[in-house]
C-alpha cells in the first residue's frame, strides 16, 4: 500500500497519453451518422471499418500517400548513398571536418527554419523545382544530412579499425576490406539511417508546404491538414483513420529502434 | 577522402548554408518574394520597423509565453514521469511504450487528433468536462490549450533523456545517503537532482528552442487564431513571407528570433558552467 501514491500517479500518466489516441481511434471507427449526433461516447455505437475503406477511396489521400511515399524512399536512399563515404572518412580521419559537421547540426537546430526556407525558396523558384518532388527530395536530403551523417559515422567508428588491418594484412585491398569486413558489420546501421531518413521526410511538414503549392502535388501530411478546413463532421471519420494509416510507419519504425533510443542514439544524440 | 565528403558536402553547402547565409542577408533589404521586383540594401529598416510593429510585439509575448510553458511544463511532467518510469512498478512497461508513442507521430496527425479531442461538438473533452466550448476558438482558451498539446508532444523525448541520465546516476550514491539516514525527499534534492543536472540543462536548452521554433503543429490546430491570439513568431513570419511575400521583413524576424533564443541560451549555459566550476 506504501507504493499507492505512486501507482496512482502512474496511473494519471497512462490516461494522460492514452486518451487522445484512444479518442483518435475512437473516431476512426465511428459512423457518418453517430458522428452527426451530438454528446459522442467513447466506444463507438455501431464500429465500422467503412472509414479506413472510404480514406482510401479519397483521391487526394491515396495520391498523396503515394507521393509521400515516393518522396520518403528517394530522400532516405539518397541521403544514406551519399552520407556513406562521407562518413566513413568521418570516423577513420578524425580532423577539422568531423567539427565543422557536428557544429552544423547544432546551428541548424537553433537557427529558425523560416531564415533559411525563403532564400531556399527562391533557389528552388530558379532552378524551376517550386511544385515538385525532386525540388522536396533535394531539400529533404540536405536537412537529414547532417545528423545521417552523424548517426552513420558513430556506426562506422563502432568496427574495430583492426578488422580492417587484418584484412589488409592478408591481402585484402583497402576495397575489399571494407566490402567484406566494414559492410557486413555496418549494415544494422545503415538500416537504422535509413529508416531514420525515411521516417524524417514522411513526417516532414514546412518545407512540403512552402515547396509544394500546388493541391495535386502535395504529400501526405499537407493533404491531411488540408481536409480538416472548414469540414462537415461528416469527414472526420475518414480523417481520422487517415490520420491512424499514416501513423504506422513512424510506429514501425520506432518499434525497431526503441532499445537504440533508450542507450546509444540517445546518449549520443545528446552529445552531438 | 575530400572526395568521399564531397558529395555530401555540395547539398549541404548549396541548400544550406548558403540559404542561411542569404537569409540572413536577405534580413536588410526590402525584398519581396515577387519576380518583378528590384531588391536593394535597406541597412537597418527592417528592424526599425519591426521594433514598431504591435502585431510583431503580440507574437513575441505569445511565443515567449508558449516557449516558456511548454518547456517548464514538459520539463515537469517529464521529470515526475521519468522517476515512476525508474522505480520497480507494475504496468512500467505500458507507461514506457505510451511515453514514446507522441514522439513516433506525424505532428500533422497529433495536431488533427487534439482537434478531434477539442472539436466542440464531435470532441471528448466537452463530454468530459461537462461544458459547451470551442476550445480552440477561444479568445482566453486557445493558448492554454495548445499549450496543452504541446506538453504532450514533447513530453516523451524529455523523458527518455532524462530516464537515460537518473539510471547512470551511481547507485552507490544512494546507498551512502541511506546510511546516513537521509530521507527519500531529501536523497532526490542533494543526489539526483544535482547528479541530473547537465542533463536537465541540455534538454531544456533543446527543448526551449525547439518550441520557440514549432510551426507544424500550432499550424494544423489553429493556424494562429482566433484573431492572432495563437500566432507563434514562426507563423508571422510564414505569413509574412508567403502570404504577403515581404521576404526581407520575415527574414529579419526569424533573425531576431534566433538572437533572443541565442541570448536565452548562451546564459542558461554560461550559468551553469560558471556553477559547474566552483
Amino acid at each position: 500500500m506504501r507504493r499507492a501514491p505512486q501507482y496512482l500517479a502512474l496511473a494519471a500518466y497512462i490516461a494522460f497519453l492514452a486518451f487522445p489516441l484512444a479518442w483518435l481511434l475512437s473516431t476512426a471507427l465511428k459512423t457518418p451518422q453517430e458522428m452527426a449526433q451530438t454528446d459522442p461516447t467513447w466506444i463507438p455505437r455501431a464500429p465500422t471499418a467503412a472509414n479506413f475503406a472510404d480514406a482510401f477511396g479519397e483521391q487526394d489521400l491515396v495520391g498523396a500517400a503515394t507521393r509521400s511515399l515516393v518522396v520518403a524512399l528517394m530522400s532516405s536512399v539518397v541521403t544514406v548513398v551519399i552520407a556513406l563515404p562521407a562518413a566513413y572518412a568521418m570516423a577513420r580521419h578524425r580532423g577539422l571536418l568531423n567539427r565543422v559537421a557536428i557544429g552544423w547540426v547544432l546551428v541548424s537546430q537553433v537557427f529558425p527554419v523560416i531564415l533559411i526556407i525563403i532564400p531556399l525558396f527562391v533557389i528552388l523558384r530558379d532552378l524551376e523545382l517550386v511544385n515538385t518532388l525532386t525540388g522536396l527530395v533535394l531539400v529533404h536530403v540536405t536537412f537529414t544530412l547532417p545528423f545521417a551523417l552523424w548517426m552513420l559515422q558513430g556506426y562506422v567508428r563502432a568496427v574495430p579499425r583492426e578488422l580492417e588491418e587484418a584484412a589488409a594484412v592478408d591481402g585484402a585491398s583497402r576495397l575489399r576490406s571494407i566490402g567484406a569486413v566494414v559492410a557486413p558489420l555496418l549494415a544494422p546501421g545503415v538500416v537504422a539511417t535509413l529508416l531514420f531518413a525515411f521516417i524524417s521526410s514522411w513526417n516532414e511538414f514546412l518545407f512540403a508546404l512552402v515547396v509544394l503549392r500546388d493541391p495535386g502535388v502535395m504529400t501526405l501530411p499537407l493533404t491531411l491538414a488540408r481536409f480538416v478546413g472548414p469540414e462537415g463532421v461528416a469527414r472526420l471519420g475518414p480523417l481520422a483513420a487517415a490520420s491512424l494509416m499514416a501513423t504506422i510507419p513512424s510506429l514501425v519504425f520506432f518499434a525497431i529502434i526503441q532499445r537504440r533510443l533508450k542507450s546509444g542514439l540517445m546518449a549520443g544524440a545528446m552529445k552531438g | 577522402m575530400w572526395v568521399l565528403m564531397l558529395p555530401a558536402l555540395v547539398p549541404v553547402a548549396l541548400f544550406s548554408v548558403g540559404p542561411l547565409l542569404y537569409g540572413i542577408g536577405l534580413a536588410f533589404t526590402d525584398a519581396r518574394n515577387a519576380r518583378d521586383h528590384e531588391t536593394s540594401f535597406v541597412g537597418l529598416e527592417n528592424l526599425v520597423q519591426l521594433l514598431a510593429d504591435d502585431d510583431f510585439w503580440s507574437s513575441f509575448r505569445i511565443g515567449m509565453i508558449w516557449g516558456v510553458s511548454v518547456t517548464v511544463l514538459q520539463f515537469l511532467a517529464a521529470l515526475g514521469l521519468a522517476l515512476l518510469l525508474n522505480q520497480d512498478l507494475r504496468l512500467r512497461n505500458v507507461a514506457r511504450v505510451l511515453a514514446v508513442v507522441p514522439w513516433a507521430m506525424p505532428p500533422v496527425v497529433i495536431g488533427l487528433m487534439w482537434k478531434l479531442v477539442y472539436h466542440p461538438d464531435a470532441g471528448i473533452l466537452n463530454g468530459l468536462l461537462g461544458t459547451d466550448v470551442n476550445w480552440l476558438a477561444d479568445f482566453s482558451l486557445a493558448l492554454p490549450a495548445i499549450i496543452v498539446v504541446g506538453v504532450w508532444t514533447g513530453m516523451p523525448q524529455t523523458t527518455v533523456v532524462l530516464l537515460a541520465g537518473l539510471q547512470g546516476i551511481p547507485r552507490e550514491l544512494y546507498e551512502a545517503g541511506e546510511v546516513d539516514g537521509a530521507c527519500r525527499w531529501r536523497r532526490f534534492w542533494s543526489i539526483t537532482l544535482p547528479q541530473l543536472r547537465p542533463v536537465i540543462v541540455a534538454i531544456t536548452s533543446l527543448d526551449f528552442v525547439w518550441n520557440v521554433n514549432q510551426f507544424g503543429l500550432v499550424y494544423v490546430l489553429t493556424q494562429g487564431g482566433p484573431g492572432g491570439r495563437t500566432r507563434l513568431p514562426m507563423l508571422f513570419a510564414y505569413e509574412e513571407a508567403f502570404r504577403y511575400r515581404y521576404a526581407g521583413y520575415a527574414s529579419m524576424l526569424g533573425l531576431a528570433m534566433a538572437v533572443v533564443v541565442l541570448a536565452v541560451l548562451g546564459l542558461c549555459l554560461w550559468r551553469q558552467m560558471r556553477e559547474t566550476a566552483r
